[in-house]
């Protein structure tokens, strides 16, 4: 166990290292939240109860396209800087370049959230304080990496791959979103985390990673 | 070509059944006969998803052609079916339901089945390399299978707890059975025809793919 989390561990900071270097990532995918944050301030009025109804369903809508935006250029920077082949060369399984993959990309989408969570609480003025957030809100970003992680490792070795990774992901990705969307609004309206969503978030993170990660394998095969 | 034949007079025994045999559904009006072409259809469109699955599955453990121009011809045939069930579904709600769709939890499974169809298919032809493209498309496949159940689960959970469309269920007469039953039997046989002419056109492309590359 402790030589595969050192594995895992160098290609996360590999990944956070050059992140730091270039912050090309993150700021990319900030600003198109906060973008998207700002165009729907214009298609829903900010204050009225139809809003504070659609305000889940919103954020994690801003969340996904984010997230696609950041997953593309996971590996694509892998990909045109010739690194995806070193990565590949490495004494380790593929298990190991998943997880890993896996754990940076999470780490990103993790810190985009810790920002854009409250700037979206005082842009809609909703109380989105709650520490069941902080529950919810790492469930869902963990079965869209899970899934998001082998389809971007696909998704670059086609053409047109930005159409490829939503074209891949959004249909498999349903259950997350209801799992992730519900259990905000139950958080939202009762102020706690409770209801049924939250184990059954866990358990589609579970079973998307399991599956993902056996089929990476045959993914990146040479 | 007996087994054409077959097939012939089946689709024709189905048609009889369909629109003369089985009597009138008492609410819904003669529009109900589109039942028994949907439902075979959508029986059809399931079936082709699972050998989808599972030729998937064999194609990455044996790495044998053979299994990847099944999972193919299964997937490009099991499309048709989808699409053609999600039409007749409309054609039918429409003037039973009042609206072309609903978004409940097995119709929009429905859309998400044709939607990882159309993943597999795509991510195939957009493939770098073809040899990538059909590992790619095999993985595309096990997920998708694994995906759709639990798609349909989550929509059921979440629509109980919103409260959404009901579908009336009520109990078939004989002749309705019988007619459901011929119609299930003719679009299967049906559709082992397409698919013994859709694996003897693929590997016959298969094979004119693979002169080309020895000549160049």
């Amino acid at each position: 166990m402790r030589p595969f989390l050192d594995q895992v561990w160098a290609i996360v900071a590999k990944d956070i290292r050059s992140e730091l270097r270039t912050k090309d990532i993150f700021t990319s995918l900030l600003l198109f939240s906060l973008l998207v944050l700002v165009v729907f301030s214009f298609a829903f009025e900010p204050g009225t109860q139809a809003t504070r109804q659609a305000t889940p369903g919103l954020l994690w809508v801003a969340f996904i396209f984010a997230g696609v935006l950041g997953l593309n250029r996971a590996f694509t920077i892998e990909k045109d800087r010739g690194s995806l082949e070193g990565l590949l060369l490495c004494p380790v399984d593929r298990a190991t370049i998943y997880w890993g993959k896996l754990a940076s990309s999470l780490l990103l989408m993790l810190a985009m959230e810790a920002l854009v969570f409250p700037l979206f609480a005082i842009f809609f003025n909703l109380p989105l304080w709650l520490p069941a957030v902080l529950i919810i809100a790492p469930l869902g970003t963990i079965g869209f990496v899970a899934v998001g992680t082998l389809f971007s490792a696909i998704a670059v070795h086609t053409r047109a791959r930005e159409f490829m990774l939503p074209l891949l992901l959004f249909p498999v990705l349903v259950p997350v979103v209801i799992g992730a969307v519900e259990a905000t609004r139950t958080a939202l309206d009762e102020g706690v985390l409770s209801g049924s969503w939250v184990p059954l978030l866990l358990a589609f993170d579970v079973l998307f990673l399991a599956v993902s990660s056996l089929a990476f394998e045959f993914v990146l095969e040479e | 070509m007996a087994v054409i034949g077959v097939s012939f007079l089946l689709m024709v025994a189905s048609l009889f059944m369909a629109l003369l045999y089985a009597p009138t559904e008492r609410f819904m009006g003669d529009v109900q006969r589109i039942f028994y072409f949907h439902v075979p259809l959508a029986w059809l469109a399931f079936l082709n998803f699972f050998i989808v699955f599972v030729a998937s599955i064999q194609f990455l453990r044996k790495g044998s052609a053979a299994w990847d121009q099944l999972a193919y011809c299964a997937a490009e045939i099991g499309t048709l079916f989808t699409t053609l069930v999600l039409i007749t579904g409309s054609l039918w709600a429409k003037p039973v339901w009042g609206t072309w769709w609903s978004w409940d939890p097995r119709l929009t499974a429905s859309l998400i089945l044709w939607l990882i169809y159309i993943a597999y298919l795509t991510v195939r032809s957009y493939a770098a390399e073809s040899g990538r493209g059909t590992r790619f498309a095999a993985v595309v496949g096990i997920l998708g299978f694994v995906d759709v159940p639990i798609v349909y689960l989550s929509i059921y959970w979440w629509r109980t707890l919103h409260p959404g469309p009901v579908i009336q269920t009520g109990g078939m007469v004989p002749e309705m059975t019988r007619a459901l039953l011929v119609s299930l039997l003719a679009f299967t046989v049906f559709f082992v025809i397409l698919m013994r002419y859709r694996l003897r056109l693929r590997r016959m492309e298969t094979e004119i793919e693979e002169l080309r590359q020895a000549d160049r």
